[in-house]
């Protein structure tokens, strides 16, 4: 194997994740934000944290937030009791 | 491409620069992606929550990196234990074929394909792109050709021609020493 095939082979070795998991990890910052106002709003609107207990999927899609495992179980250690 | 440091691109994240966590993110996405579907082989969908939570953990502990120059291994710890938390979560029997027998094996290899990647970094735009079109994204010579606007016969020795200084890169002292014994060199464009 001459060296630039060894490059090359090292160059393989990381191949690229689909472009939507990189698009949705550029925007934690954003969706850590959209989290810190929700969870700062489920501490002073009782109301509010009531329907999140019940149902928080559909709580986040009202409020324009894409539920998605990792927004759901970071948002569920965040308000657990 | 963004040349900076990681040192410095872990504090202009800190100070709450976007444009500094997407580079980090654009650096460091074929790595944990590698580390989480290749060494751990997580499923695809596994991976992409392990994915994501490298980075989420990664965005809210950047303040407890000690050494910033130290991004790569922190980040590459991090990416085991988001691999680990999501086998746990996923409660699927794992074959023994499929448990990652050597990780630091397979780690180490990823590492020094992330240093042949962070050369890719210091080559020109053009050649980043054909390179990285070509092995990381697996696209044809067709593919290539029509979205680079190159006739498709030019691609091979096009990406022979960027591997050749992506080795200048990686062996800086090879050109003199090479010219210095008469060997054939290729002339940068």
């Amino acid at each position: 194997m001459t060296p630039e095939e060894t490059i090359a082979e090292l160059v393989r070795e990381l191949p690229a994740p689909p472009a939507g998991w990189i698009e949705a990890a550029k925007q934690l910052p954003t969706v850590r934000r959209e989290l810190d106002t929700l969870i700062e709003r489920i501490e002073r609107d009782e109301r509010f944290r009531e329907l999140v207990v019940a149902d928080l999927e559909a709580t986040l899609r009202a409020e324009g937030v894409e539920p998605t495992p990792l927004v759901v179980a970071h948002l569920r250690r965040r308000i657990a009791p | 491409m963004d040349a900076a440091s990681d040192a410095e691109l872990v504090a202009r994240c800190r100070a709450g620069d976007p444009a500094a966590w997407e580079t980090l993110v654009d650096r460091y996405a074929n790595y944990v992606h590698a580390i989480v579907a290749r060494v751990y082989r997580l499923e695809a969908h596994d991976a992409e929550d392990a994915f994501q939570d490298v980075f989420m953990r990664v965005f809210e502990r950047l303040d407890t990196l000690r050494d910033d120059d130290a991004l790569r291994p922190w980040i590459a710890q991090t990416a085991r234990n988001c691999a680990v938390d999501a086998l746990r979560r996923s409660g699927r029997e794992v074959p023994v074929d499929e448990v990652p027998d050597r990780p630091d094996e397979g780690l180490a290899r990823l590492d020094e394909a992330m240093t042949v990647h962070a050369a890719l970094d210091r080559l020109s735009p053009q050649c980043h792109e054909i390179l990285d079109r070509f092995f990381c994204r697996d696209e044809s010579y067709r593919t290539i050709g029509s979205e680079l606007e190159l006739p498709a016969g030019t691609i091979a020795s096009r990406i022979a021609r960027c591997l050749t200084r992506l080795r200048d890169v990686l062996e800086p002292g090879r050109k003199v020493q090479a010219a210095t014994s008469g060997e054939k060199v290729e002339e940068r464009r």
